[in-house]
């Protein structure tokens, strides 16, 4: 009992203070300044960014498999380099935010069990099979065209660690997502055959880029106080607006078709009308329920655990070096 | 049976322009499956340099050749028999540990092998050779690494090791072998004695061995054929999927 009195008191006194803390974050917020890893942050501020920073650091690293299908049966050498390149690059994103997330107090440990063990997400767009060729020019071009625009407004995220990494990755998506067009033109303007590949994977992809940009405005868990917090400066609905305004154009060049019969520019808002997502498939998938939901997780398990006896191997050898590092000097000293 | 008349300058940039794609195609493979993140952006990174390796030496292969064959036409249009590529490449990937100690036995060859041949009197192949040079030394330095710390690291991991070497040592041999087209083109100023390169070779594995306390393996086998097209069933199935597309779509660009 006395302890309870004890601890009430001391909460009780610092319950003023946490208010004035979150004022002054408010208006340092508000202000644009950045938010650093040693600066006081809100506990939810701290764990909607660790959710965030770290879902997207595990989007870049299950990213890596769908595109990983078609290395080994890529059509040239010169775009299997390009691909190798860009998976590379991809792990290399997953890295950089792995790390970003740990400023944050949680480690890439913590971050990656909770991946394999399913407590996390990853962007389910990654949950959808790659079957031919084009898709891995659909992905280039729409998926990391989608996640662009994402990220284009994460450079301004209010978080600096998480600024900044957007701002290093905005640049080689930018590139990725060049090779993913050209990918698709080379194919649109090739033979029946691929012109038919290349419809299929715009067919398939389509939509379920639609859905990275997440639920509607409305119906959207997280928006208000990310928005409030610029964790997030623009709404998932503005995003994806944005993303079909400059698509639209580039499918129209490329003479293939977007699978929405409601497609249609409206001259007076200056914006592209459209239809609706399914978003029961988009909860089904989201829910396990995509083709290949099992297939990543488990290649990634198999991966961790198949790969323990390698990571014990290099941490006793790294140990034993310390142990002869450390009695070394001495026997030199005698 | 006398095999078609080959220019020995094409089947020379041929065996070393196979060998480097075998092997990128193969790490290729690991993609999703190392045992940590950084390994498999080490793995993509060494197979794309491979692979960049590769395209000069088809490119210029086929150059030299003179019947329009480009390097896709050369990567994906041969079938079993007409690949040059060492055996030991072609092998599977199996754990970790048989994939780094075949890295391993090709890096420091490779090295050898591109340090002489950056004396070339092919100056597109003296080029090639010395730009890949220092990307061979790299890979070298990253499989010596890992050699040390699985042949020093738990019994588990040693175990596995020595076991690949074991495996791997028998393709060791092929790797020194020496035909006509060796010799015509040591003759032209153009190839290199790989022979001369096997002291040198022994001892640098033999120092890496003994440091990481595995034991140089005594098989009592060894196979080679690679030359002639003789080749491990491995190569079948590697190509079959490599393959895939182009042969399915012989007339589409991609
Ligand atoms: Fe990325
Ligand atoms: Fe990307």
């Amino acid at each position: 009992m006395a302890e309870e009195t004890a601890t009430a008191a001391v909460l009780v006194r610092k319950e003023p203070d946490r208010e004035v803390l979150e004022e002054a974050f408010q208006v340092k917020v508000d202000a644009e300044t950045r938010i650093e890893p040693k600066d006081w942050m809100p506990d939810a501020y701290r764990k909607n960014l660790i959710r965030q920073m770290s879902q997207h650091a595990h989007s870049e690293v299950v990213g890596m498999l769908p595109e990983g299908n078609w290395l080994t049966r890529a059509p040239s050498l010169k775009r299997k380099a390009i691909l190798m390149a860009k998976i590379q690059d991809e792990g290399g994103h997953g890295l950089y935010l792995y790390s970003a997330a740990e400023t944050l107090g949680i480690t890439r440990d913590q971050m990656y069990d909770q991946l394999l063990d399913g407590s996390a997400k990853y962007s389910s767009i990654f949950n959808y099979p790659t079957l031919n060729w084009a898709d891995i020019g659909a992905i280039g071009w729409l998926v990391d065209g989608a996640a662009i625009t994402n990220q284009i407004a994460l450079c301004r995220c209010s978080y600096g660690p998480y600024a900044r990494a957007m701002v290093k990755i905005c640049k080689e998506e930018s590139f990725h997502q060049r090779q993913g067009y050209d990918i698709m033109m080379v194919m649109a303007e090739g033979t029946a055959e691929q012109r038919r590949m290349a419809q299929d994977a715009l067919n398939r992809w389509w939509w379920p880029a639609l859905m990275m940009f997440g639920p509607h405005d409305a119906e959207s868990a997280h928006t208000s106080q990310s928005m409030k917090w610029k964790i997030k400066r623009s709404s998932n609905d503005e995003l994806r607006q944005k993303f079909i305004d400059a698509t639209v154009p580039q499918a129209e060049y490329l003479g293939l078709t977007i699978p929405d019969d409601q497609l249609a520019w409206n001259a007076a808002e200056g914006k592209y009308d459209w239809g609706e997502i399914d978003w029961d498939e988009f909860r089904n998938v989201v829910n396990g329920n995509g083709l290949c939901n099992r297939e990543r997780l488990e290649t990634r398990r198999k991966a961790h655990e198949g790969g323990q006896w390698v990571r014990e191997a290099a941490l006793a050898y790294a140990e034993k070096r310390q142990q002869r590092a450390a009695s070394a000097p001495e026997k030199k000293e005698i | 049976m006398n095999r078609p008349e080959t220019d020995p300058h094409f089947e020379y940039l041929l065996r070393l322009g196979d060998s480097s794609l075998i092997l990128g195609q193969r790490l290729a493979e690991w993609c999703g499956k190392a045992p940590i993140l950084e390994e498999e952006l080490a793995l993509m990174n060494i197979g794309l340099d491979l692979i960049g390796q590769a395209r000069l030496l088809l490119s210029h292969a086929g150059q030299v050749e003179g019947r329009g064959r480009d390097e896709d036409r050369l990567a994906f249009f041969r079938d079993v028999q007409e690949w040059r590529n060492l055996l030991l490449v072609e092998q599977e990937n199996g754990d970790f540990a048989k994939t780094m100690a075949r890295q391993f036995l090709f890096d420091t060859f490779q090295g050898l092998q591109y340090r002489e041949l950056a004396a070339s009197a092919d100056s597109t192949l003296a080029e090639i050779a010395v730009k890949s040079l220092k990307e061979a030394e790299y890979h070298q330095r990253h499989s010596r690494n890992w050699m040390l710390r699985m042949g020093d690291g738990t019994e588990e991991s040693h175990t596995r090791l020595q076991k690949a070497l074991d495996e791997l040592w028998g393709y060791v041999p092929e790797l020194f072998e020496m035909d006509e087209v060796d010799q015509a083109m040591i003759a032209a100023g153009i190839g290199i004695d790989t022979n001369a390169l096997r002291a040198e070779w022994d001892s640098r594995v033999r120092e890496v061995l003994s440091e990481a306390t595995l034991t140089v393996p005594d098989v009592g086998w060894a196979v080679s054929g690679s030359r002639k097209g003789q080749h491990t069933e491995h190569l079948g199935y590697l190509l079959a999927e490599m393959q895939f597309l182009p042969r399915a779509y012989p007339d589409a660009r991609w």
